[in-house]
């Protein structure tokens, strides 16, 4: 089965070759291989797959990566608009299938 | 906590080897595996938390790798069965009983949180290195050049999966690329079912019941069919459906529902009837399997909305005007 993929043109990743040190870290923390080293510098390879998880621009050393990190939930997300706050979410899955 | 957790507990003061270090068994009890199963069904998913410490798994020495995990049972049963036969100290974060993703989305897997339990623990005074092995999936809430920064150990992120630990291990603390992506196959999927339906189940009775007062059995089953269609049949189907967007899938997985009830008869031969419940049964459908993007593992927060701002105005239409002419048939 070939890899799921969701919408596509919709997320908020960003890299900044300029600052990148190509230490590597954010093609081992991606869980969806969105980047891959290229010429000593990280490159985005595969922008669609990305889902905003946050782990790639916690984990670069340099800064050179920006994304809206958030919860990726509709409930998370109505839960948010009826009280008036940035979604929210109640994890309910294990085995790293969660909401957020 | 308190009352599920007793058997494991017991297991755990059985073996001390250490006054204030707790040893752990490495393969599970049946009890254990019992309780497991309740907890994924979302019977007892509270208290089913770990004490938050350093564990040791086997007989650990001054150079065994130390894995952290969250202190929530189901994961820390994962990695210690993950383990079986292998030394290692287990450095247990204080999460509330959330697995690691979850607990890293939030923060609470975080980097205060990994800094201040290695000090706590006094986790350098047990090892002579100075590494720590954060599953990948904690990546989110932890960032590895902070934490060093902070405590002077190294962060090594492991594996996706408990499973790949050991090859992991073994290469060097080196893992493939498959090893490193999340992936959303059928059995993935299939443990998050039960949570889908259990989670809407308390709405679906309640209109259930209205429902068979104003029209008797045939439109609860066909309610039920729309609730199967997007709990099950969406999340199960996905890769299969039609469409990117889960909105979109959930459309489809209602029509596929919409021939089974035309076909069982429990939908009156008449266009109305059959429009109202078509309209019914996709916009649920759709609604419910859009839900599961919070189950996903794939989905961006930014794709979510922008499907949700496109979707629910159809979906809320839809359904409005599905009710609608469904009491205009019953009772004009
Ligand atoms: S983590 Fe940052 S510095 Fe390192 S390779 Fe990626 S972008 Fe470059
Ligand atoms: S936000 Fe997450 S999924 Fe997206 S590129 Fe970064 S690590 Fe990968």
């Amino acid at each position: 089965m070939s890899k799921l993929k969701y919408l596509p043109n919709v997320v908020t990743l960003k890299l900044d070759r300029a600052k990148c040190n190509g230490c590597g870290m954010c093609q081992i923390v991606c869980p969806h291989a969105v980047f891959k080293l290229e010429g000593r510098k990280a490159q985005i390879v595969d922008r669609d797959a990305c889902m905003e998880c946050g782990a790639c621009a916690l984990n670069c050393p340099e800064g050179a990566i920006t994304v809206k990190a958030g919860v990726g939930c509709a409930s998370g997300i109505i839960s948010g608009m009826i009280r008036g706050t940035e979604p929210t979410c109640d994890c309910h899955a294990e085995g790293g299938n969660c909401c957020g | 906590m308190k009352t599920r957790n007793r058997e494991f507990k017991k297991a755990v003061k059985g073996s001390l080897c250490s006054p204030s270090i707790p040893k752990v068994p490495c393969k599970l009890s049946l009890s254990d595996r019992f309780n497991n199963f309740l907890v994924r069904a979302s019977f007892n998913r509270h208290d089913y938390a770990v004490d938050p410490g350093l564990y040791a798994l086997g007989e650990p020495t001054a150079d065994s790798p130390v894995m952290v995990s969250a202190n929530y049972k189901l994961t820390f049963d994962l990695l210690r069965q993950a383990l079986v036969g292998l030394s290692a100290w287990i450095l247990v974060l204080d999460t509330n009983g959330v697995n690691v993703w979850c607990a890293a989305g939030k923060g609470t897997f975080g980097t205060k949180e990994l800094v201040n339990r290695v000090k706590l623990t006094k986790l350098s005074e047990f090892v002579s290195h100075r590494r720590l092995i954060v599953p990948q999936l904690g990546a989110t809430g932890i960032s590895a050049h902070e934490v060093r920064a902070e405590s002077g150990f190294n962060v090594v992120y492991g594996p996706v999966r408990a499973e790949d630990l050991i090859t992991f291990l073994s290469a060097g603390l080196k893992a493939t690329p498959k090893m490193r992506e999340v992936t959303f196959s059928l059995p993935d999927r299939l443990v998050l079912v039960p949570v889908e339906v259990v989670q809407g189940f308390r709405y679906f009775a309640f209109a259930s019941i209205f429902l068979f007062l104003l029209g008797g059995i045939n439109p609860v089953v066909n309610l039920l069919a729309a609730y199967f269609a997007g709990a099950v049949l969406g999340p199960v189907l996905l890769p299969w459906l039609p469409g990117r967007a889960f909105s979109i899938k959930g459309f489809f997985a209602g029509l596929i529902m919409l021939a089974v009830v035309v076909a069982a008869g429990t939908v009156e031969a008449s266009l109305v009837e059959l429009l109202a419940w078509g309209l019914l049964i996709t916009s649920l459908s759709s609604f419910l399997t859009m839900n599961f993007t919070g189950a996903s593992t794939y989905t961006s927060p930014s794709g979510v909305l922008k499907e949700m701002k496109l979707a629910m105005p159809l979906q809320i239409v839809a359904a409005i005007v599905g009710a609608l002419l469904w009491l205009v048939v019953r009772f004009f």
